[in-house]
């Protein structure tokens, strides 16, 4: 699968090495401070990544806890690989098979000022736990005038499509949560960035839906520093720089969109592209930017295109770029269906259907 | 029979309102041993072994209920006299009890809590040894021969189609497998007990009562190659089978989801006046999500027609039964929602068998759920993407593949009766397999569905949005055909 090159590229030419303190966006400082820290760097995939920032946040703070289903062995994808051997059962172990008590627990536990570190299985099974995370986390702090607040809860889950995942396997949920003041969401898109970003989450004093790319997890394989080192939420970053269309997404499609970009380029079209990382709240000032200069936008995601987190970006540019758009925002994103077994390659945001969009944006 | 034991039932299920748990142990005793022998049910003889007690009072009394008997009697002199106390004290009697909505509740001055488990582990429900032998004392719904036969063939037949099924996985012909392995009698012995008008409303590890109901090997292989002839379409993932013509609703993957849903599907068979009832399956994980319990509260509380049966295989993935709840097994959880619950060995054919067909008449006759625990053991691996020797010793996997195959056990059940011989065995072993391969290699050449049948069924009509979605998707494909697979008919 070329995603697996594409997303080792993302991460030499682009992925973000950056020490706890300092961040950075830009992609010639990340690759100054890649030279620099040659050492202590090491070659991993996703999941390989997101067991490292566990590792990092337990032995980090005492008062942390990774928990949820089958993870005590390990986790069905390896993420927590180590940890209860490493750590103990108290602070990781099994649950009962019960979202809704994952995260109601993961609430409490959060509430007397511990790091709650929840896994749900798969994204598709969150739903049992979205009454404790929309009406219990997301409101906890504002509804007590902010007395108490579970701002240590941190909510794993593997999303997305995984070629074979059928309906519940594959569904991509972000946008529900994106409608619930109080939490954030946020998706990376590579080894390095999920570590980054995890352990970001882990240390923010909010609830926090973190959906990993499962396609991802063995595919994806970049350079990760070893230290602990943590990525800004709630900033976009500019993974390509271009002058025609600006493109926006998270998770496993940037890679595809990266593709598009490439192909785009050899028929002379310039494109920007925009890893948008956090969801909610997400940085419109980083797109606003892109698309004043650009003129066009493009945003593309694999959950169904009605209702989802692109109608609120593209909703929101509108708004504040009209005059200088030059074309109809263009979404390219899953379809209206349930996620479909044997018909996924017809379902799914192909990067031909990006660079078909990118070119019709730009001659419109 | 049924219909006494029942009738019997019904007031024991009155006093255990009224009275401690134990005094019901009592009554259920002394009405089961007056009781005596020719018990009818539904025109199928219960088989009496020696002094057998009649199976409800059995399921609660297990197989020493004698000693039982004179244990719970001289323990339970205090439960007698509040029995006293709620039957003649009229006068003062707000003094001594509370009427409290839904029922008075007596007084105690004594501070007890409830124990957070019986002083032993409720037992287990069987009718044949580890060796296939009929246990004494025993009493079971019998099985004719021509039903032993159906019985032991299909439980083959579901082994030899997981078998070859799961090589089919590992050769990357299809995306996922999941075996029964060690779960055969429950499959096949709770299926053989239903009417084919009872609603099945499945987990994803009972294939075998799809296939009891005459779902074929073609019919499975179209499913898992997600062909044309998949009643599904081609859009779930393998082993997500499901046929309406077979009463049988289509798996769903998130866990318990089925369980609420099968109490309102008994409703309705409830008010429609069917003589059906409807019977769900689950895991003992299942039992942690709050669907369980919402169902089995709902179930008592709607006077629902509906078995629930939970198979304890004692892992859930990697999770084993201490971590997932520390009550004795599932069988307990009935009575707190006061639900009639019944733990059998889940690898014993005739005890499912019985089990499953008492609880049935019960469900249909007196309109309740039932619950029935069946303990076995999952002995392949969660499915094709686990390796189980990573969380749980290999010995235990041997010990109950071996020792407790449930499988054998019937084996030699039926054998000893002469109605099964190893060329018979030979005969069907090849029969199967050589459909099964044929019906492999045939859903393996067949198309994909259609493409349209990617946008129908998400409403009943076409909506605009995805009419519109279609033209696009057909546009592109047009500029880019080799982006998609030449399966799939357009
Ligand atoms: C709501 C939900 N959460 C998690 C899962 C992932 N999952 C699939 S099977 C399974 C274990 C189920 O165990 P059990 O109910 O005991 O059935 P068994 O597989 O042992 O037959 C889990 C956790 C799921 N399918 N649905």
């Amino acid at each position: 699968m070329s995603a697996a090159n594409l997303v080792r590229r993302i991460g030499g030419r682009w992925g973000s090495l950056v020490s706890q303190r300092g961040f950075s966006t830009t992609p010639t400082s990340i690759i100054e401070n890649g030279a620099a820290a040659e050492q202590g760097v090491k070659s991993l995939n996703l999941y390989s990544a997101i067991n490292q920032a566990l590792h990092t946040a337990l032995d980090s703070d005492p008062r942390s806890y990774v928990f949820g289903e089958d993870v005590s062995f390990g986790g069905v994808f390896r993420c927590t690989t180590g940890l209860a051997d490493r750590f103990g059962k108290s602070r990781v172990f099994n649950t009962p098979l019960c979202e809704q008590g994952i995260i109601g627990f993961g609430i409490g536990l959060a509430a007397m000022g511990n790091r709650a570190i929840a896994e749900i299985q798969f994204a598709d099974y969150i739903f049992p736990a979205f009454d404790q995370i929309v009406n219990e986390a997301a409101k906890f702090r504002y509804r007590s005038g902010n007395q108490f607040n579970c701002g240590g809860l941190t909510i794993r889950a593997p999303y997305g499509a995984v070629g074979h995942g059928g309906h519940y396997h594959s569904q991509s949920p972000e946008a529900f949560f994106c409608h619930v003041p109080g939490i954030k969401v946020v998706i990376p898109r590579s080894p390095r960035q999920a570590k980054g970003l995890l352990l970001s989450c882990i240390r923010d004093p909010n609830p926090v839906v973190f959906f990993e790319p499962k396609w991802l997890y063995r595919l994806a394989v970049e350079e990760v520093p070893e230290d602990d080192y943590m990525l800004p939420l709630s900033e976009a970053e500019v993974v390509r720089q271009g002058s025609d269309i600006t493109l926006v997404g998270w998770g496993a499609q940037l890679s595809i969109m990266e593709q598009a970009c490439l192909d785009a380029e050899k028929e002379g079209i310039s494109c920007e592209l925009i890893d948008l990382k956090t969801l909610i709240p997400w940085d419109k000032e980083t797109v606003e930017a892109s698309v004043k200069k650009t003129g066009r936008l493009l945003i593309s995601h694999e959950a169904p295109v009605t209702g989802g987190f692109g109608a609120e970006i593209s909703s929101s540019i509108v708004e504040r770029c009209f005059s200088r758009l030059e074309a109809p925002v263009s979404r390219v994103c899953g379809l209206d269906t349930p996620f479909p077994l044997v018909f996924e390659p017809f379902y799914m945001p192909t990067k031909n259907k990006i660079l078909d969009a990118i070119k019709s944006t730009v001659d419109y | 029979m049924t219909t006494q034991i029942l009738g019997r039932s019904r007031t024991n299920l009155h006093l255990h309102k009224n009275l401690s748990f134990l005094l019901g142990y009592l009554v259920s005793k002394s009405t089961a041993t007056s009781s005596s022998s020719s018990f009818q049910s539904g025109g199928v003889p219960f088989v009496k072994c020696r002094h057998a007690p009649p199976p409800y009072a059995s399921s609660l009394l297990g197989n020493n209920s004698a000693t039982r008997l004179c244990f719970w009697r001289s323990e339970s002199t205090k439960a007698e006299a509040q029995l006293d106390l709620q039957h003649y004290v009229s006068e003062d009697e707000d003094e001594q009890v509370i009427d409290f909505p839904g029922g008075k509740v007596a007084f105690t001055p004594e501070m007890t809590f409830m124990a957070e488990s019986g002083q032993k582990r409720v037992p287990c429900y069987r009718v044949l040894d580890n060796n296939g032998e009929p246990v004494t004392f025993s009493n079971y719904v019998q099985v004719s021969k021509e039903m032993a036969v159906k019985m032991y063939s299909t439980m083959i037949t579901l082994q030899t189609m997981d078998n070859i099924f799961y090589e089919v996985q590992r050769q990357g012909r299809i995306s996922f497998y999941l075996t029964s392995a060690g779960e055969e009698a429950v499959n096949i012995a709770s299926a053989a007990a239903l009417s084919s008008d009872d609603i099945i409303l499945p987990q994803y590890r009972e294939p075998g009562v799809l296939m009891w109901r005459g779902f074929t090997p073609q019919q499975f292989a179209d499913q898992l190659f997600g062909n044309t002839n998949d009643f599904g379409k081609g859009r779930q993932m393998p082993i997500h089978y499901g046929s309406k013509k077979h009463n049988y609703l289509t798996v769903s993957s998130p866990i318990a989801t089925q369980l609420p849903q099968a109490v309102g599907a008994a409703y309705s068979l409830k008010m429609e006046g069917k003589s059906a009832c409807a019977v769900t399956y689950c895991g003992d994980g299942s039992t942690s999500e709050g669907d369980f319990h919402a169902a089995l509260n709902f179930a008592a509380v709607m006077e629902a027609p509906v078995v629930f049966i939970c198979r304890n295989n004692g892992w859930a993935i990697s999770t084993p039964v201490e971590q997932q709840f520390r009550s004795d097994g599932i069988v307990v959880k009935g009575q707190a929602y006061g639900i009639r619950s019944i733990r059998v060995d889940g690898n014993d054919a005739l005890a499912v068998y019985s089990a499953v067909h008492t609880a049935r008449e019960m469900a249909i006759r007196e309109k309740r759920p039932v619950l029935i625990e069946a303990l076995t053991y999952r002995v392949g691996h969660h499915s094709t993407s686990d390796d189980s020797t990573k969380y749980r010793p290999v010995d235990e996997i041997e010990y109950w593949k071996m020792a407790r195959n449930p499988v054998n056990r019937f084996k030699r059940w039926v054998e000893r009766n002469g109605w099964w011989s190893e060329k018979d065995e030979l005969e069907l072993r090849s029969r199967v397999r050589e459909q099964l391969l044929q019906a492999i290699k045939a859903a393996e050449k067949e198309q994909k569905p259609p493409l349209e049948d990617m946008f129908n069924d998400v409403y009943d009509q076409l909506p605009s949005n995805l009419k519109e979605q279609e033209r696009e998707l057909r546009e592109t494909m047009k500029k880019h055909p080799s982006d998609y697979p030449s399966d799939v008919p357009l």
